[in-house]
């Protein structure tokens, strides 16, 4: 290294985010406002979105397919080398929560902005995860300890745990390798679809079961990791799913007590602790919708999607909090006192069809975002950007705060109504359904309630 | 096994001929079948893969692919053949 990093250099000054789209262009957006420099990566097919032009600088890394592109470690690392950027923030999904990543980033001599990679694999392994946090006193579902084989071992546990139960990808994430037995008829069928998506898109066989919740709210908890203390910055609800991903979210869960509310700060407190956290993660559980008892789903070790829910109601930008802990330095607020206020709801406006939640890729002829107080729109794209079919659908977060949940709620219908997206089709139509359905106005909804708007 | 191509003469005059085309811009992620293979209904012939969903593409009745108009990395828009059927 040309320079030792003393007291003086412990401020990154750089940061390049390896990452695209909307969350790209929110950690620009904080890192230029605390005065550091911000170099964006991408590919080619990302050329003409805001994030690039956003950037203080910007390198082309490959072309369109994740894999040659955000997802090329050696790429990222040779962009940061010509660009004499100090730090990685990852972003969530592509290679935020690979632990050899991480590692190489620290070994080129740079700051990661994000947990320790022995924390990104500890949690990165459902299995693993699941036994660290039932040592640590963490509620977990009835589920195998040991990763399961072939289809008679599984029916051998289900029979054990009870059905109904999850199927699961050891190696999952984002909804994907997972699938539910009803009774044993179901059961070799899951494990199969289950294994086979766990080779194919995790690279990894290894599959667990656990005991199926139905119904359930699925919920998370905020933490921020310091040294010496884990802090829970409170929880976020987050059933309403499609093909077990998110589509919406809000703080506080209407559907979660203030005991039930303690009892997950400190379970999700002690998560963090057992694997030593650093920085921003989120410990996701799910909350049975008739008995109130919660169990351990898993962990995300970095940045959530959701994340601006959390900031609306404590005006506390994690995003900031992420770099001032990678770089050293304190959180920007005093962590015993943290109040949050008032109500947020989260609207991931997608580019696929209303009805069947098909993809549709395409170009945007036209963009006009709502706004006004309490609206907040964090959006990868605008009028004459192309949407390719090589990432995810999402093109902005559409975010509302309101004094309460039914001001949220009003804002809300007024900021979809408002939203124009032409030249492809968006679920924009679905969240007005939503918004305006009885079930999810009331705060009584559960992980199947789209499911039910859309059978 | 995918016979040789050849040989054909007098097969299929009652099948009908069914054009299997993609419903939207798509990479093929997997080509799971081959020219000269019998299909049944409902059997998958490629899996598409756009923004992160997998989406197979159905065979909508039995028959032999005689035309496979794709490869694996491919970039379909919509509308595009995709495999023959007959």
């Amino acid at each position: 290294m040309l320079d030792s990093p003393g007291p003086e250099t412990a401020v990154i000054e750089s940061v390049l985010v390896a990452n695209r789209g909307e969350i790209a262009r929110r950690v620009i957006a904080t890192a230029r406002r605390m005065g550091i420099r911000a170099v964006a990566v991408y590919s080619e097919a990302d050329a003409g979105l805001p994030f690039v032009r956003e950037a203080d600088e910007a390198v082309l890394i490959g072309p369109p397919p994740p894999a040659r592109s955000y997802l090329d470690a050696g790429a990222i690392l040779r962009a940061a080398r010509e660009t004499g950027a100090r730090a990685v923030h990852p972003g969530y999904g592509f290679l935020s929560e690979n632990g050899l990543f991480a590692q190489a980033v620290i070994d080129a001599g740079l700051a990661w902005v994000g947990p320790p990679p022995a924390a990104i694999e500890q949690m990165g392994d459902k299995i693993s995860a699941r036994n660290l946090m039932a040592e640590a006193g963490v509620p977990v579902a009835a589920g195998t300890a040991e990763p399961v084989r072939d289809a008679a071992e599984a029916e051998a546990a289900a029979a054990f745990i009870g059905y109904p139960v999850m199927v699961k990808a050891a190696a999952g994430g984002g909804g994907i390798g997972m699938s539910a037995a009803a009774g044993p008829e179901q059961l070799a069928a899951a494990f199969e679809t289950a294994r086979s998506r766990a080779e194919r898109f995790f690279g990894n066989p290894a599959i667990l079961l656990e005991r199926y919740v139905a119904p359930a709210r699925h919920v998370e908890v905020q933490i921020l990791g310091l040294p010496g203390r884990v802090l829970a910055l409170g929880e976020r609800d987050c059933s309403v799913q499609r093909r077990h991903q998110k589509v919406a979210e809000e703080t506080p869960s209407p559907g979660v007590g203030p005991g039930l509310r303690a009892r997950m700060m400190e379970a999700a407190v002690r998560a963090g602790e057992a694997v030593g956290y650093l920085g921003a993660g989120t410990v996701e559980f799910l909350v049975d919708a008739r008995t109130g008892d919660f169990t351990f789903l898993e962990m995300n070790t970095r940045l959530q999607v959701e994340h601006p829910v959390t900031e609306m109601v404590t005006g506390i930008d994690l995003v900031e909090q992420q770099l001032r802990i990678a770089a050293g330095r304190d959180i920007s607020f005093d962590p015993d006192d943290v109040l949050a206020q008032g109500h947020a709801i989260e609207l991931r406006v997608y580019a696929e069809d209303p009805n069947r939640f098909l993809p549709s890729p395409g170009t945007i002829t036209g963009w006009a975002e709502p706004s006004g107080e309490g609206i907040r729109v964090d959006a990868g794209y605008e009028a004459g950007n192309q949407v390719t079919p090589f990432y995810d659908p999402l093109l902005a977060k559409l975010c509302v705060w309101g004094a309460d949940r039914d001001e949220a709620l009003r804002r809300a219908r007024d900021a979809v109504a408002s939203f124009r997206i032409t030249g492809l089709k968006t679920n924009l139509p679905f969240h007005m359904d939503l918004l305006d359905s009885e079930e999810f106005s009331d705060g009584g909804y559960d992980t199947l309630v789209v499911t039910r708007l859309r059978p | 096994m995918v016979g040789p191509p050849g040989g054909r003469a007098g097969e299929g005059e009652e099948q009908r001929v069914a054009e299997v085309r993609a419903e939207m811009v798509a990479n093929v992620w997997k080509v799971v079948t081959a020219e000269g293979a019998e299909v049944s209904d409902g059997a998958t012939l490629v899996i598409l893969e756009s923004m992160k969903m997998e989406i197979p593409v159905l065979a909508e009745e039995p028959g032999t692919v005689t035309k496979l108009a794709v490869a694996e990395g491919d970039i379909v828009q919509e509308g595009d053949l995709i495999a023959i059927i007959e």
